[in-house]
């Protein structure tokens, strides 16, 4: 049976970038923007990737109408939307309707549009971002139309069609009007391995896996009794906590004496379980495809809970895979805090696997 | 270009075909009551009765001008590395038949475990390349056991652990600094070795910068594994700094010199403070080398490791060879015997044929036929070289990437790889891991291939770029000139298609067959 691919274009994403808006999540924000002349590029980069995919292979696409796939992708099916509304419902109306009928979702747009993807996806079918947003934290989004379109391709192409975990990241985009930067973990979602974001090295992906779960063993195996642990979140946070008898997948959660003792903690009830004489220490993730350490994502680690843990116990683990792929080369800190930022910077050994660690620059 | 080479490029551009056999798998040739020679006089094997099959095994009955005409028809699909090869990292060379000769003329007929005083002329040929390899690099002994480069990494990180145990220091020395372009060996070794290991990134220099090592150089530090150049092709010029500040931290400091072609006689490991390094025989010494061997390692250090190195050691002793086993603190074996003695011969025969005159042509040509490459290879449309910000000059060879190409017409460099076979190319090298430019390949000249070569090289590839452009199709669906089409890799992650033996070649394929 040929396969399937759910398309979804939001074609009003991106609309706020050249307007030098941080996003476009508002909707005033796009009949200013509509009023001011911009371009709906999310159209054209929907239909570079369609045409990449129909290069690579043959497969039947279900979209919907117009400006959100039909458009684009001219001998698709057509999913009727009864009521259009020019809001995140239109989208989440449309992957509701790809529910048991798609391979793959490939929706076009930046992180508020995979937010709502994911939110409706309620099947957890596999999705791929075509990028065309303002913001793209999320490690969902294939590096170009054209990656996302040869890497659907391939995907459904393959005879096991495998699949990770990617998080899914979006920023407050009022607040970043505001001169505030405030980035939470929505959703986790399964999307194909070998997104494009980079070229996975040749049969290297099973092997990095086993690599970071040896890596949690280890790290697991070494933690002391009596002292806290403050656990980011994350796919391979949530892995490690797996092993300390499960916690939260996008919280902070608090391991003490290897059992995980508090959930989906904020900063404030950190800061109490953290007022103890017991030591503490941070163990951490890069959170998304932007090489964020700390301030995207993980917030209520904030300053305060650093400084009273010490910025010098901070424990990060990451597969050197995700390193790789940073350009430039480096993870970034951003805890509000410049002072402290800047005391996080230099130099950070990054736990890779068993016994390996890779040594990356942190900057702010 | 001239005119010679633009007509040898047209003519190899027209005229390249590999033999294609519809040759079925060796079971499905079976005819009951066809054999090869039997013997008659041929003894009962001579094991226990638990041992022996209860029924004969199940064995193609073929006449034997049947079985090598099938393995022949295989080899002639199989047989590769026959065009211009600029495979990176492997430094390829011409093997002279006289090393080939002289091993099967002299060394066929001895063993190991003869009487020393039975094997005085390989000894002679061991003792005299030590010399020779001891004077290339400034090291005082070297080993030839190690069967490779990562076997050599190995007997270095194992030294490093006899030598610091030895101090009474191994407990505290548990970390081995290497850095990410370095040959993956490295770290994989020092790990198996039981260290723990820490990886330096790139910076902006293409290599990592010394306040980065400065950050991870402690009481810790067993030793610093590097490459330098690595396959990047950037030669760190830190790297005497880098040798003092571990020395100053008590670390041992290795050269793996698999990157060694470009710097031949232009500088000594000793020389740079270096306590070992290692060249690989069957690549920079004109050995040959096949797919996964054999191939020599040869391990050479300072006076201080010797104690440490695998025995046995060959020793000159006036007109005599001797071999000293009686080393106690020697690591032990990391290979049988002497290592493979076949392949020292023969690296021993190029090396006496190059002389040290022609190392350093050699090593020039080989600098000189990169940046030639490198500067052809960014006039090809799409095609990137790793860090273009990097100004720095690439020695002998650099990571190229086709990103571009790929962004702009979804053919891989995989793809471009298959597409270039059909012009006669050997397949790309892309990278070693991991890879930090995306469809990568990296190409090396060596002092090998002529100027033509390299341009046909570079022809086919400009070619193929632009089939790229103008028909995908035709690249992705590449190769189409070679023995088979290309493998579907799915396939192969496919447990209920793969099969290593006919048994479950019947069971997983029982429909395809009954319908045959």
């Amino acid at each position: 049976m040929m396969p399937v691919i759910g398309l979804v274009v939001n074609p009003y994403a991106g609309i706020g970038g050249p307007l030098a808006r941080k996003g476009s999540d508002e909707r005033h924000l796009i009949a200013q923007a509509l009023h001011t002349g911009a371009i709906l590029s999310s159209a054209q980069r929907a239909r570079r990737a369609v045409d990449a995919i129909r290069t690579a292979t043959a497969t039947h696409i279900l979209t919907g109408p117009g400006a959100f796939g039909a458009d684009m992708a001219p001998g698709a099916d057509i999913v009727t939307l009864t009521e259009i509304t020019h809001t995140a419902r239109d989208t989440a109306t449309l992957v509701s309707s790809f529910q048991g009928r798609v391979d793959l979702i490939l929706f076009c747009g930046g992180d508020g549009t995979a937010r709502d993807v994911a939110a409706a996806n309620c099947c957890d079918v596999p999705i791929l971002g075509i990028p065309a947003g303002v913001k793209m934290h999320s490690a969902v989004f294939a590096r170009s139309p054209e990656r996302a379109g040869q890497a659907a391709a391939a995907f459904l192409d393959s005879a096991v069609r495998p699949v990770e975990r990617v998080e899914i990241l979006d920023l407050d985009e009022a607040a970043r009007r505001n001169g505030r930067l405030s980035a939470e973990l929505f959703a986790v979602a399964r999307s194909p391995v070998a997104r494009g974001v980079r070229q996975k090295p040749k049969a290297g992906g099973g092997d990095l896996l086993a690599e970071t779960d040896a890596a949690l063993g280890d790290y697991v195996r070494r933690m002391e009794t009596g002292q806290n642990y403050v656990l980011g979140p994350g796919t391979t946070m949530s892995a490690l906590k797996d092993r300390l008898g499960g916690g939260t997948l996008l919280g902070v959660d608090l391991a003490r004496d290897r059992r995980i003792i508090a959930r989906d903690l904020t900063e404030d009830q950190l800061l109490t379980h953290l007022a103890t004489p017991a030591s503490a220490r941070i163990v951490l993730t890069v959170v998304g495809g932007q090489g964020f350490l700390l301030g995207r994502g993980n917030q209520q680690i904030s300053a305060r809970v650093i400084e009273r843990v010490g910025p010098d116990r901070i424990d990060v683990i990451c597969a050197a895979d995700k390193l790789a792929a940073l350009s430039p080369q480096e993870l970034t800190v951003d805890t509000g805090d410049v002072a402290l930022d800047a005391r996080l910077s230099g130099y950070r050994q990054v736990t890779t696997g068993p016994g390996r660690r890779q040594v990356v620059r942190v900057v702010f | 270009m001239t005119a010679s080479i633009a007509h040898r490029s047209k003519a190899q551009f027209a005229g390249v075909h590999a033999a294609r056999w519809a040759e079925p798998v060796v079971m499905e040739m079976t005819y009951p009551g066809r054999r090869g020679v039997v013997f008659d006089d041929a003894p009962a094997p001579a094991l226990p009765e638990g041992a022996m099959r209860k029924a004969a095994p199940v064995l193609p009955e073929m006449t034997e001008h049947d079985a090598l005409r099938h393995y022949l028809h295989l080899s002639q699909m199989t047989l590769g590395m026959m065009g211009v090869s600029l495979f990176g990292t492997c430094t390829m060379k011409y093997n002279p038949r006289l090393g080939e000769r002289a091993a099967l003329q002299h060394l066929s007929h001895i063993h190991p475990l003869q009487h020393p005083d039975t094997l005085q002329g390989i000894l002679e040929l061991y003792a005299n390349f030590n010399d020779f390899l001891c004077e290339v690099s400034g090291m005082d002994q070297f080993v030839f056991q190690a069967g490779g480069g990562a076997d050599a990494a190995y007997t270095h990180a194992c030294v490093t652990r006899a030598y610091h145990a030895a101090r009474g220091e191994l407990a505290q020395r548990d970390q081995i600094i290497t850095t990410i372009q370095t040959h993956p060996c490295s770290p994989a070794t020092a790990n198996a070795a039981g260290f723990e290991v820490i990886t330096l990134s790139l910076e902006e220099g293409g290599y990592p910068s010394l306040e980065q090592l400065k950050s991870v150089i402690g009481p810790r530090t067993a030793a610093l594994m590097v490459n330098n150049p690595d396959d990047m092709g950037i030669y760190n010029p830190d790297i005497k700094e880098w040798v003092r500040l571990v020395h100053e931290a008590g670390g041992l400091c290795f050269y793996d010199h698999a990157n060694f072609n470009g710097v031949m006689t232009r500088l000594r490991a000793r020389e740079l403070g270096f306590d070992a390094c290692m060249y690989m025989l069957h690549k920079t010494f004109g050995a040959p080398k096949g797919g996964g061997g054999p191939a020599v390692g040869a391990y050479g250090c300072a006076e201080h490791l010797v104690p440490f190195l695998p025995s046995p050691l060959v020793v000159r002793d006036g007109e005599r060879f001797t071999l000293d086993d009686d080393r106690p603190q020697s690591i032990g074996k990391v290979r049988e015997f002497w290592g493979n003695a076949p392949q020292v011969l023969k690296a021993y025969v190029w090396a006496r044929a190059m002389g040290a005159e022609g190392l350093r042509e050699a090593a020039d040509i080989s600098v000189l036929a990169n940046n030639y490459m490198d500067l052809r290879l960014g006039q090809v449309r799409g095609v990137s070289r790793s860090n273009p910000d990097v100004t720095a000059p690439r020695m002998e060879m650099t990571r190229h990437s086709v990103d571009q190409v790929t962004q702009d017409t979804g053919c891989t460099v995989v793809d471009i790889s298959n597409r270039m076979t059909d012009f006669g190319i050997d397949a790309l090298w892309l990278s070693h891991e991991p890879w930090l430019v995306a469809e990568p390949f990296t190409p090396e000249a060596g002092e090998l291939w002529s100027r033509e070569d390299i341009d046909y090289w570079i022809d086919v590839l400009e070619h193929v770029v632009t089939e790229a452009y103008e028909t995908p199709e035709l690249v992705k669906s590449a190769p189409h000139n070679a023995p088979i089409h290309q493998l579907k890799g799915a396939d192969m992650a496919d447990p209920d298609t793969w099969a290593t033996t006919w048994r479950a070649y019947r069971r997983k394929h029982a429909d395809r067959l009954a319908a045959e």
